[in-house]
């Protein structure tokens, strides 16, 4: 069962540890750092995931003329950089008075999203979290990665290649170009589908669908395979925060928020977007650069949720395209129909996300709209606007302010990795509590650690991702503060023992 | 094998907002402009990227070499350039691959090796969002960039260079 893990965020006695402060220049040895603390009795007494790559984000925005923004955000993220680049147009088709957006601008970056949705899904499980279920989480590192998947399942491995290629071919017909995309504009898009893509991936779709249909035959058979000692892992009961639809209906372009307890029970519903701060605040802590979202009525402590593919699957009441919505109920009914907090569930989750994507694309591609037809529009300018999205990884939130000189004046954005941040140190906190054992990082502590981080795929590396990143570190001190052990994990799976943490990541 | 392509990959990664992490587009878009000049635009093609991914294994198929370029955190020489080869390889994320583990999923999806492929690691020490890379960064890109023109006309594509 899930243990308790809330109390480990700060040391009951913090006078008798030492606090570590993580410096911006530490950030070069590890996009993720988790530090353990002892007391003296060699019990765990705190557990901390720093992320520390979100800096600086609204600097890079502020002062710049709204009509960039779209184009610019995308060097936000290079993995689902689409979502940047929507979410920026939403917030500014407000401030343009172009809202809504001519019909055929809102079908093509629909399907501009749901591309996104297939490429990146299709990317995470078949690169990240199909080899730690086909393998387990303590086979070697050379075999549990997308390389061991494709030796060992060599037609599953080519299928999820394949349909990130298809996603990302919607993503250059719509957007077009492969990467840094300027289809989308405040008020609308600046192009239209041509005809000769269009049937270009319509061609490709009854095949593109049986490989979605099989990685959710995959997913759900390598989930229920699991051994009962998983079946909790990293279980982390929270609150579900998303957008859906008319009806309940699962909505990953735009809709209003809805947030679900953590029993199942709906907190808020039909959230208008342009009023999210009536629902969020956002905490700061002095020992990590990201910030902590929590719902205002219940504050920082008690606040926090989930967002994300097995946030999204609960939050709503069905899903509008068929088949997902098979898979869904499918989902729901192996569960006995109870609230699912057990991070690895979100990989079965995902795959059902996927199918819908897919069936989202062949929907849209369907529809002639998208070859033309007025594509922006204009109105009364407005000083503000906030664009929603669910991008991959779960909500993301963009607010801007224009001035009249058509300059951002402010902005805020809040990425699903940091509605997360809670959700995920709880996760991580579990793992330890259940696997630290002695004064020494085993690689059974880090393999379950980065297994439970991998679930949520937290944007470590949107910043850099140069050769001789390390993505992860884990740091144990003891109550003195003096490292029992320290261990760097490399992208490309080496680990480096008893290295000393950076000289910045200091005491105090 | 694809035959419609040219026989040249480069293929390069970072984010051009990034400080130093600009290094790997920046020289691909030297490069170009190099081939276009040369003439080699019938023999080469060049293809940026934020990062390495899967589906980069698909756009090696047909070529004759491939070039990866990237910035590389904590080289004590201007730039590094050595051959790679498939190997496999983890991580804690699904933001990259290295180099080697694009290769790898290339032999595994095509049943065969992948064509010789070098790497250009090009020094870079600060990568602050907005930020433009810095003085000594662009300064080892130009050596890096000539070293890069002599692979372009096959020279050094197997060795290990230090600068």
């Amino acid at each position: 069962m899930t243990e308790p893990t809330r109390s480990l965020e700060t040391a009951a006695n913090p006078q008798g540890l030492r606090r570590i402060v993580i410096d911006p220049v530490s950030r070069v040895e590890g996009h993720g750092k988790v530090t353990l603390l002892l007391d003296d009795q060699q019990r765990l007494q705190q557990v901390r995931l720093h992320i520390v790559e979100f800096r600086g984000f609204e600097q890079f925005i502020v002062g710049r003329p709204y009509w960039e923004v779209p184009v610019m955000v995308q060097r936000l993220c290079g993995i689902c950089p689409v979502s940047h680049h929507l979410a920026a147009s939403k917030a500014l088709d407000r401030v343009v008075g172009g809202w809504p957006v001519p019909v055929a601008a809102d079908r093509i970056r629909r399907l501009m999203h749901h591309g996104q949705i297939v490429q990146s899904h299709a990317l995470h499980f078949f690169h990240l979290s199909s080899p730690d279920l086909l393998f387990g989480f303590d086979a070697d590192l050379a075999q549990r990665n997308i390389v061991g998947v494709a030796m060992a399942h060599p037609e599953a491995a080519r299928q999820g290649v394949l349909l990130r290629k298809f996603g990302q071919e919607v993503i250059r017909i719509t957007s077009g170009k492969r990467v840094h995309g300027t289809g989308s504009v405040p008020g609308g898009m600046n192009r239209a589908v041509a005809r000769e893509d269009r049937d270009v991936l319509r061609a490709q779709l009854p095949e593109v669908l049986g490989w979605a249909e099989a990685a959710v035959d995959l997913a759900q058979r390598l989930h229920t395979g699991l051994p009962p000692a998983y079946e909790h892992f990293a279980e982390t009961p929270a609150a579900m925060m998303s957008l859906v639809g008319p009806g309940g209906a699962m909505a990953l372009y735009d809709g209003a928020l809805r947030l679900r307890e953590s029993d199942g029970r709906i907190a808020v519903d039909g959230l208008q977007d342009q009023r999210y701060r009536e629902l969020i605040d956002e905490a700061v802590k002095p020992w990590t650069y990201m910030k902590f979202p929590y719902r205002r009525a219940l504050g920082p402590e008690a606040g926090w949720y989930r967002v994300g593919p097995l946030a999204r699957i609960q939050n709503c009441d069905h899903i509008p395209t068929p088949r997902a919505e098979a898979r869904r109920q499918a989902f729901i009914a192996a569960h006995g129909g109870r609230p699912v907090h057990a991070v690895l569930a979100t990989h079965w989750a995902r795959m059902i996300e996927l199918l819908h994507g897919v069936e989202m694309v062949a929907q849209l591609l369907d529809d002639p709209v998208i070859l033309g037809g007025p594509l922006q529009a204009t109105g009364e300018r407005q000083r503000s606007g906030v664009g929603v999205i669910e991008a991959p990884r779960g909500t993301l939130i963009h607010e801007y302010e224009v001035g009249d000189d058509d300059l951002v004046k402010s902005c805020n954005l809040i990425v699903s990795t940091t509605h997360n941040n809670q959700a995920m140190n709880e996760a991580v906190r579990s793992v330890a509590l259940r696997y630290l054992d002695g004064q020494t990082i085993t690689e059974p502590l880090l393999n379950h650690i980065e297994v439970a981080i991998r679930a949520y795929d937290p944007c470590l590396s949107c910043a850099t991702h140069a050769l001789g990143q390390m993505p992860l570190s884990v740091t144990l001190r003891d109550a003195r503060g003096e490292v029992l052990d320290h261990v760097l994990r490399s992208s490309t799976g080496e680990t480096q023992r008893g290295a000393t943490p950076h000289p910045m990541e200091r005491a105090q | 094998m694809k035959t419609d392509v040219p026989p040249l990959l480069v293929l390069a990664w970072g984010n051009p907002s990034r400080g130093d992490d600009a290094l790997g587009p920046l020289l691909a878009e030297r490069l170009q402009g190099h081939a276009q000049a040369a003439p080699l635009t019938q023999r080469l093609e060049v293809l940026t990227d934020f990062q390495l991914q899967v589906e980069h294994a698909l756009d090696l198929a047909g070529r004759e070499r491939v070039l990866f370029v990237d910035a590389a955190n904590g080289l004590d020489q201007a730039f590094l350039a050595r051959p790679v080869h498939p190997a496999r390889g983890g991580g804690i994320g699904s933001h990259a691959l290295a180099p080697e583990a694009v290769l790898q999923v290339y032999q595994d999806l095509h049943g065969q090796p992948p064509p010789p492929a070098t790497l250009l690691a090009v020094r870079a020490s600060a990568f602050e969002l907005g930020a433009a890379p810095g003085t000594e960064a662009l300064a080892d890109l130009e050596l890096a960039f000539a070293w890069a023109c002599r692979w372009l006309s096959g020279e050094h594509i197997a060795q290990e260079v230090p600068a």
